[in-house]
């Protein structure tokens, strides 16, 4: 790589400081990472669409704004999007062919609040389809390659942003996480994701998968860059029913004062027997890493409901996506089937033709655990122990300020391995689930490698404390440089 | 306890989703799995826990009733599978 292209090395927080000084445009940091999409992509696939010519015009604005003064931290950043966040006049797909030519009359508030910040689009990333998934190879157009070894999966759902910044063909990155969609492939690719307190940033225009999870977030180098995209994308919403009429913090002003007297636990359900050795070998060693950094260390936390949270993730999560997906009827927006004989035969082929083998799966899940005679025993029961899940949580950070956990059992699986086997997908998920289950923000951070590959360490934080997850995870990175490590592509 | 045949075919209709022979054979035998996965449900006690929608305390949110400028109607219909001048079209429900 020339020295041109080794821009797209740089963190976003990096770039903007020499943005800021202007050693360097946000037109030369646009074409170093143009550069790597050209050289990469044919063999990672990360993108589903490119926006190169916007980009262009965008990285040429944000060297006007720059010039002049006062340009927000963002300003000039090469920036992926999630193909769920709907991009006004931006075809927006959710990785469905449902959407293969859905193009959104409005922007996602993230999308608008970014613009706002003065990113530039590269593309928007590929996923599994409607976020249904933990390896990306439910998108209906391609799989995604993970970066540190193209034969194996960049996690899911979001595992095109995540290989985009892995790969350096974007600096910044966002998700979607339902049950894991942003921590599992940050793990995977060894790079930073974050999925805010539920309510914290705004669904309007995020496409709805599970409602009651579903969140916005990050994917980026290192946590200063994953602070930085928090400014610009938290805060209150009226379009979103659900966003919290909370403040918003500069997350970026405690990020340095240390993990000096600060109270970690570990809670024990979480170091699953499926965890392989190295797994476990670098998890350890990196909660461990925290004494020298002065907190104190509680390994014998427990969250005895922990064993029950897949599968209450696993009817919660598809139910609200049977009445989410009810819109796709082929009337108003997406694939239409107009061949049939009746309205009725119309919609079921719709829904046949447009939907994939996994959300297809998921919706007949949900409708199932919500049809009369069921309802109380799947859906209504998986609800009570979400409030049981929520209260041990409550009951733990009344101990302690962070819990630290495994984000995966396994670095980045095989493309194909578990692609027919639908239990062995979802178990991924199992350390990831509970946290969107209860509604708090967590996050993923690079802590090692086994045989090559990323190994996650998850950081979780009591809800609108993101603070003290951010400031955690930032005392390890000074710590530590897993996260300067860069795949050899 | 197995889904039967009839029960993934009723559950596909409930949904509105087409299934093809085969789909009915592979989503009986994944769906059951599934099911039975969720036995693990019944191992905690949630006597007198009352279920949880979402995580927020938040109940009848409402905003202020002003108007806005609403999409443009072109731009609404521009998706549009059928439409029929400013309106969506769809197929007759009642032969």
């Amino acid at each position: 790589m020339n020295s041109a292209s080794a821009l797209a090395e740089l963190t976003a927080h990096e770039a903007a400081g020499l943005l800021r000084k202007r050693e360097i445009s946000a037109v030369d940091l646009l074409e170093s990472v143009l550069e790597r999409v050209a050289a990469f992509e044919p063999r990672v696939q990360a993108y589903l669409t490119l926006t190169e010519q916007l980009a262009r015009e965008q990285a040429a604005a944000a060297d006007k704004r720059l010039a002049a003064g006062g340009a927000p931290p963002l300003c000039g950043i090469p920036t992926c999007i999630k193909d769920v966040v709907c991009t006004q006049g931006i075809r927006t797909t959710c990785g469905s062919r449902m959407l293969e030519k859905f193009v959104p009359p409005y922007d996602a508030t993230v999308a608008r609040m970014l613009n706002d910040a003065g990113i530039v689009l590269v593309g928007k990333g590929n996923m599994d389809e409607f976020a249904m998934g933990s390896s990306t190879e439910n998108s209906a157009f391609h799989p995604t390659h993970n970066p540190w070894d193209l034969t194996r999966v960049p996690g899911g759902s979001s595992g095109g942003s995540a290989a985009a910044v892995a790969a350096g063909e974007a600096l910044v990155a966002l998700g979607s996480d339902t049950g894991g969609s942003i921590r599992q492939p940050a793990a995977l690719c060894g790079i930073v994701g974050v999925k805010p307190t539920y309510g914290r940033v705004s669904r309007f225009g995020l496409i709805a998968f599970g409602s009651s999870l579903d969140q916005i977030g990050p994917f980026s180098h290192d946590v200063e860059d994953a602070a930085l995209v928090l400014n610009a994308i938290c805060g209150h919403d009226a379009r979103d029913a659900t966003s919290a009429p909370v403040g918003t913090p500069d997350f970026t002003s405690d990020l340095r004062h240390g993990a000096e007297g600060l109270r970690i636990g570990v809670p024990r359900e979480y170091l699953v027997d499926s965890m392989t050795p190295g797994v476990r070998d670098a998890v350890t060693t990196a909660i461990g890493a925290f004494e020298g950094l002065g907190a104190t260390i509680d390994w014998e936390i427990s969250l005895p409901a922990t064993g029950a949270a897949l599968a209450a993730y696993y009817v919660i999560a598809p139910s609200e996506a049977s009445a989410n997906l009810a819109r796709y009827d082929g009337v108003k927006y997406g694939y239409s089937y107009l061949e049939g004989r009746s309205m009725w035969e119309n919609m079921e082929l719709t829904r046949e033709h447009g939907f994939g083998e996994e959300v297809r799966r998921r919706i007949m899940i949900g409708t199932y655990a919500l049809s009369a005679g069921y309802y109380d025993a799947y859906y209504i029961k998986a609800q009570r122990v979400r409030t049981v899940i929520r209260r041990e949580f409550d009951a733990a950070f009344a101990r302690c300020d962070v819990l630290l956990a495994p984000t995966t059992p396994t670095p980045a699986f095989r493309i194909g391995e578990k692609v027919n086997d639908p239990m062995a997908m979802y178990l991924n998920d199992v350390c990831t689930v509970p946290v969107n289950i209860a509604g708090l923000p967590g996050m993923s951070i690079p802590c090692g490698f086994e045989a090559g590959l990323p190994i996650g360490l998850q950081v979780i934080a009591k809800p609108f404390d993101e603070a003290t997850m951010l400031k955690t995870g930032y005392a390890y990175q000074q710590a530590t440089d897993w996260h300067k490590r860069r795949p050899a592509l | 306890m197995p889904l039967t045949r009839e029960e993934v075919e009723h559950v596909a209709r409930l949904a509105h989703v087409g299934v093809t022979d085969e789909d009915v054979v592979r989503f009986r035998s994944q769906l059951s799995q599934i099911l039975d996965y969720f036995e693990v449900l019944r191992a905690v006690d949630t006597e007198g826990v009352p279920p949880t929608s979402q995580s927020l305390p938040l109940e009848n949110v409402t905003r202020p009733d002003e108007t806005l400028q609403p999409l443009d109607q072109e731009a609404v219909l521009a998706n549009a599978p059928l439409r029929s001048g400013g309106y969506f079209r769809v197929r007759k429900i009642l032969e």
